[in-house]
């Protein structure tokens, strides 16, 4: 067991200092929730009003119902930007490295998933504290609350990066994957607008915010915040991570290599 | 003890055959050249060993484990260098090491004497705090060599590693080489340069993904130059010269 924690703690560590070192990455990581919160939200407090929904007991402004979805968003862009940085590995061969490490492919994928987790849980953290200076903020419990469901949201959107990063061939091919993945997972969610808002525009939009796993790790979230438990948006989020993890390990078996004739140096 | 079997392995990659009843066996302090101008199927073949591909027929054993029904601890055994580097340019060659040592379990004091000679070994020990981009083709892939050697491996393949580097290096990395198999680690040292492999050398033709001939160097070129015989057998182009 020592040889599985001792590759575990290697591969967090490096995958943190790589995120250190990215200036860029962090920078841009705070400041797109923060231009969503302080620009997007003045522009739309006045033309989205909320009513007063589950989980909170009162009326809130725009921002703070939205303050649950950027950290969702951050999650979600930080599970792409791992899948990316997959996909670049392998193109620059350093993933070969990992995946002939003799500790179980599964093992391997999974310690490389938990470092990403917890490179975006810090990245969230950060933002809250920014969002605090602003003046919009969770109720103080809130902060310790949601790690549980940070954690569990992020294992989630990042199985769903490592599940894209094992089928995106090319680095090239992954603007595609951006535009086609994370706008619509983003915005066909509750991120952005309660789902009753939706239905009144359209029922069909409604349905697809409905079943996109997003939405219950952006209400996982939004609930914990207010130590309230939403165990619908547990179940769909832990079911989804765990499918979607288990899906990229089948596609990273060395198997699917020649089936999908790839040629070695691409592997 | 058979440092690595290999029978009758073949490999496709959709209606592409890449390797058709491969078999050789390599014994332990043994150096053995795969020469195969490029597209032989030498790749295929180091990414089967290195587990990256599924054996699709036929068997592997490294150091009298099946590669198929234990392949982890057939894994251990094994230390590559790959034809593309993999190494991580903005950390030192010591976190470098240390992160590869981890991924084959050994960390602390342990690894650091296990880096420290493995570094040694190859003569970069004073470059351990050195950015890896800082240093030069020769220095990455010796690097990349003591790195593949931290967990003591039975077996080192080595898939075309003086790739781009210039004629002085080259001889001084097969020249490594070939000492780290006279000291009784068995080397496969795939390549298309046949002025890296000595006469003394076994070599294994590859050729459109069959063995073609399987010899010392010597008596494979006869009184021929090496480059003729292995020109005659592949009918390639690219030589070292």
């Amino acid at each position: 067991m020592t040889r599985y924690l001792v590759a575990f703690q290697a591969i967090v560590a490096r995958e943190l200092l790589r995120f250190t070192s990215q200036r860029g990455r962090f920078l841009s990581a705070l400041v797109r929730p923060l231009v969503w919160l302080l620009i997007f939200a003045a522009g739309f407090r006045a033309a989205l009003g909320i009513s007063i929904i589950p989980p909170y007991l009162t009326y809130i402004t725009y921002e703070v119902y939205i303050l649950p979805g950027l950290c969702a968003m951050i999650l979600l862009f930080n599970g792409m930007q791992s899948s990316l940085s997959l996909v670049y590995d392998r193109e620059m061969g350093s993933m070969r490295l990992l995946l002939t490490a003799p500790l179980p492919r599964w093992w391997l994928l999974l310690s490389k998933l938990c470092a990403g987790v917890f490179v975006g849980v810090l990245q969230v953290y950060a933002f809250l504290l920014l969002a605090a200076l602003f003046g919009v903020d969770l109720p103080p419990a809130g902060y310790l609350l949601i790690l549980p469901a940070l954690i569990i949201a992020g294992f989630m959107l990042g199985a769903l990066g490592l599940l894209i990063s094992s089928l995106v061939q090319q680095l090239e091919n992954f603007a595609t994957v951006m535009n086609f993945v994370i706008f619509p997972v983003f915005f066909l969610s509750s991120a952005l607008y309660p789902l009753w808002r939706m239905r009144e525009s359209s029922e069909f939009l409604y349905y697809v915010c409905a079943v996109n796993p997003f939405t219950y790790a952006v209400e996982l979230i939004r609930f914990s915040a207010y130590s309230a438990f939403s165990s619908m948006s547990l179940l769909v989020v832990v079911i989804t991570g765990i499918l979607f993890f288990g899906f990229s390990v089948i596609a990273y078996t060395p198997a699917r290599a020649g089936q999908r004739g790839r040629g070695p140096s691409q592997t | 003890m058979t440092a690595l079997e290999v029978e009758n392995v073949g490999f496709r990659y959709g209606a592409r055959t890449a390797l058709s009843a491969v078999s050789f066996r390599l014994e332990a302090g043994q150096f053995c050249a795969l020469l195969g101008p490029n597209g032989a199927g030498k790749s295929t073949l180091f990414s089967i060993l290195a587990r990256l591909n599924d054996i699709q027929a036929g068997r592997v054993t490294i150091a009298d484990c099946d590669l198929a029904a234990q392949p982890l601890k057939a894994l251990a055994q094994v230390g590559i260098v790959f034809q593309q580097p993999t190494l991580d340019l903005d950390m030192t060659v010591q976190r470098n090491m240390m992160y590869f040592a981890a991924l084959h379990g050994l960390h602390g004091a342990r690894a650091r004497r296990k880096i420290e000679q493995a570094l040694s070994l190859l003569g970069m020990a004073e470059r351990s705090t050195e950015k890896v981009r800082t240093l030069n083709g020769g220095h990455r892939r010796r690097m990349e060599i003591a790195r593949a050697l931290i967990h003591e491996p039975k077996l080192l393949l080595l898939d075309e590693p003086t790739v781009g580097l210039d004629a002085e290096t080259r001889r001084a990395i097969t020249d490594h080489v070939h000492n780290l198999a006279a000291s009784g680690l068995s080397v496969l040292w795939a390549t298309h340069l046949v002025d890296e492999v000595d006469d003394g050398d076994r070599v294994i033709v590859l050729h459109e993904g069959q063995v073609r001939a399987d010899t010392t160097a010597a008596d494979l070129a006869g009184k021929r130059s090496l480059v003729d015989a292995y020109l005659e057998l592949t009918g390639a182009a690219e030589t070292s010269s």
